[in-house]
């Protein structure tokens, strides 16, 4: 017997009863319904709980210098000095799974105003790409410096909560200036709180900087190690910011007068790089991609170890992954719920429709069907169910998960896999439950079945 | 060679562990193109020997040898392709599928045929044996839409639709009224005359038995006119 004639068969046999169909179908509609809906909105959690974590910082990743070892002596993590700011705009432009990156100097100095003064846990000289970075674009008030800023050392600042409630007394600092080591900055911008992070530290006593301003104007005592005249970077002032501008504005010196009249070497490190990966499942291979560019912008032998570490936040996205794995599973522990009461639905409709028909398979065993025959049939019957009810439950699974993300306003995720389960859950679930009754029907003696009232 | 010949059958049932014997040495035969009626009072066996001769039951012990070949052990799936090929069935009560139309119905047993046919084959042999059987005017009409009569006649279409060489008619006449009974057993004589078909009638009604060439009538599970076996099995 041929398939196309069994479903063919199956089909009319569910035209029969019209209305008994679409009932048994109803548990399967509602069973895979749920396996959408609920997996949809379960993706769309999924998401929340992704963004929310990464504002937490979750896909920071940090490249900081390592140690510098000078005569068996070693200064520790962060002391070698050739991280550069070059590295970063390298590290944006060649590593796809990285979204953004920024270049950090830190500080630690007195901020004054006024009459107050405070010492902020963080001063960070950095790029504008800091804030979308630690996923804090949003400011209270004001505008974030920017690229120009950098490059012209200006002297500008973004200030965090705890500072504006030190110095200001919760009064605006827009276009005020702080001191900090007699340099003036103008704030022009103030942070959203952000609160304390994950070891307690508040995350709002930070001042953000030009990483240029930082560098040059207040932390420009630092020399360096002696060690790094080879490997640290120096910017000279033929190092122009504004690639534009392609014509020196001073004669070129010559060698002599070079050596006449010395320029004071400037260390263009950076302290670290902090990077965000574009989501949690690509770190493993921005690190990769970060490792790969960095050993070769430092030259380095494939023998010798690397000059810098890269860190990245396994605590929270641990956390991260093991919340929404456990969201999943939940769900999905509904969703096979609902699917066998489905299934039980239509065992039961089966064996009631198998006892109904008993004259018609006693007949169609009088006529020369085999019992293989027989089962094929209304194992094909109780498939067709559960695809037509897979096939419903998916259109009305997306039509209400629709219908919750715009009048509920969940964030939902339209999810293709969940889609391709739940056809083959179903079709599964009219095999398991199907089997049974259709095994009954091609065990029944031709002779009784054909008598059969 | 004759189509049919039993050898010896017995047939008995379990009642839980006591045997109750239905057939006790039926031994027959039956030639090509013949009209035979089956008769026997309701308990004589009647039934079980048109379920043995119909493929759908197995003997307890002796010999059915069928169009030259011993199928008295056979398996259950070969049975069915004897069912589907050498034997047509006709039923007291149609048995025809609801909310199926007679075209439908004639061509169901093709489906489990290992004929090769394609759909419009299909279709043309079954509308044949509607009008053969004059009902080319109701080939679309469901079985609700058929009276009693034209319902059997369907069902004898059902019945030839694999071209079987023998047509077994289970009390065809049964719930019909004389008339129609009259017209149905003209066409089971047509069929025997004109397509050699061989027809085996099952009934109690001796009105009906008439139509038939020869009448074989059973009896507590023998053939009446055959001697009863006595203890030692030897024949008296």
């Amino acid at each position: 017997m041929r398939i196309h004639i069994t479903i063919k068969t199956a089909l009319n046999a569910l035209r029969r009863n019209v209305l008994r169909t679409l009932l048994t179908t109803l548990g399967i509609v509602i069973g895979v319904a749920a396996v959408i809906s609920m997996m949809e909105i379960g993706n769309g959690a999924t998401m929340a709980i992704q963004k929310t974590l990464a504002s937490i910082g979750a896909n920071t990743l940090a490249v900081l210098p390592g140690a510098a070892n000078t005569g068996g002596i070693n200064f520790g993590a962060g002391t070698l000095m050739t991280l550069t700011p070059q590295d970063a705009d390298a590290i944006v432009k060649e590593c796809p799974a990285l979204a953004s990156v920024a270049p950090v100097v830190r500080a630690r100095t007195q901020v004054v105003y006024g009459n107050r003064n405070w010492s902020p846990t963080y001063i960070y000289g950095t790029t504008p790409s800091f804030l979308q970075v630690r996923e804090w674009t949003d400011l209270e008030e004001g505008e974030s410096f920017d690229e120009h800023d950098v490059r012209n050392s200006n002297r500008v600042c973004l200030i965090g909560q705890t500072i504006v409630r030190e110095l200001f007394n919760g009064r605006s600092p827009l276009g005020k200036e702080v001191r900090l080591r007699n340099v003036a900055f103008k704030v022009v911008g103030v942070l959203k709180m952000k609160g304390a992070n994950m070891m307690g530290m508040d995350q709002d006593d930070i001042l953000l900087a030009p990483w240029t301003t930082i560098k040059y104007r207040v932390v420009a005592t630092s020399l360096g190690n002696s060690s790094q005249s080879e490997s640290a970077t120096t910017i000279s002032s033929s190092n122009n910011p504004y690639e534009t501008i392609s014509t020196s504005l001073y004669p070129v010196p010559s060698v002599t007068e070079q050596s006449s009249t010395p320029q004071p070497i400037r260390f263009a490190n950076v302290d670290q790089i902090l990077t965000a990966a574009r989501s949690s499942g690509s770190i493993p291979s921005a690190i990769q991609q970060i490792t790969m560019l960095l050993r070769e912008r430092h030259h380095l032998k494939t023998s010798s170890p690397n000059d810098f570490n890269v860190r990245d936040m396994t605590e929270i996205t641990k956390a991260m992954s093991s919340t929404t794995d456990m969201i999943t599973k939940l769900l999905l522990c509904v969703a096979m719920i609902s699917l066998v009461v489905g299934g039980v639905g239509i065992m039961n409709i089966m064996l009631v429709s198998v006892t109904e028909r008993t004259r018609e398979i006693g007949l169609r065993m009088a006529v020369g069907a085999e019992p293989g025959d027989i089962l094929r049939q209304f194992l094909t019957e109780a498939v067709v169910i559960c695809l037509l009810g897979g096939t419903m439950g998916i259109i009305l699974g997306r039509t209400s998960s629709y219908i919750i993300s715009s009048v509920l306003h969940w964030p939902t995720a339209p999810s293709i896999a969940a889609i391709i389960a739940s056809v083959i859950v179903s079709a599964s679930v009219g095999v398991i439950f199907g089997f049974y009754p259709a095994w009954k029907a091609s065990r029944l003696n031709p002779i009784e079945a054909l008598r059969y009232e | 060679m004759d189509l049919i010949e039993l050898k010896d059958i017995h047939k008995t049932y379990f009642l839980g562990e006591v045997p109750v014997p239905v057939l006790r040495g039926i031994t027959l035969s039956i030639a090509h193109g013949e009209f035979v009626a089956l008769m026997g009072a309701s308990g004589s066996g009647k039934s079980t020997l048109m379920n043995l001769l119909g493929c759908l039951d197995q003997a307890s012990s002796g010999e059915y040898w069928l169009d030259g070949k011993e199928i008295s052990r056979l398996s259950a799936n070969e049975y069915a392709r004897l069912r589907n090929q050498t034997i047509g069935f006709v039923f007291q009560s149609f048995n025809l599928l609801p909310r199926t139309t007679a075209l439908e119905n004639v061509m169901m047993p093709l489906t489990y045929s290992r004929e090769n046919l394609n759909e419009q084959q299909k279709r043309q042999r079954a509308a044949d044996l509607l009008r053969k059987v004059g009902l080319a005017d109701r080939v679309n009409h469901q079985q609700s839409q058929l009276s009693g009569g034209q319902q059997q006649r369907v069902a004898i279409a059902r019945s030839l639709v694999n071209q079987p060489s023998i047509l077994l008619a289970d009390e065809p006449t049964g719930n019909l009224d004389s008339r129609t009974s009259t017209e149905l057993l003209e066409m089971f004589r047509q069929l025997n005359d004109t397509d050699g078909i061989t027809v085996i009638l099952v009934t109690h009604d001796e009105n009906v038995a008439q139509w038939a060439q020869r009448t074989i009538r059973i009896k507590d599970g023998l053939l009446e006119g055959s001697v009863e076996p006595d203890e030692a099995g030897r024949v008296t």
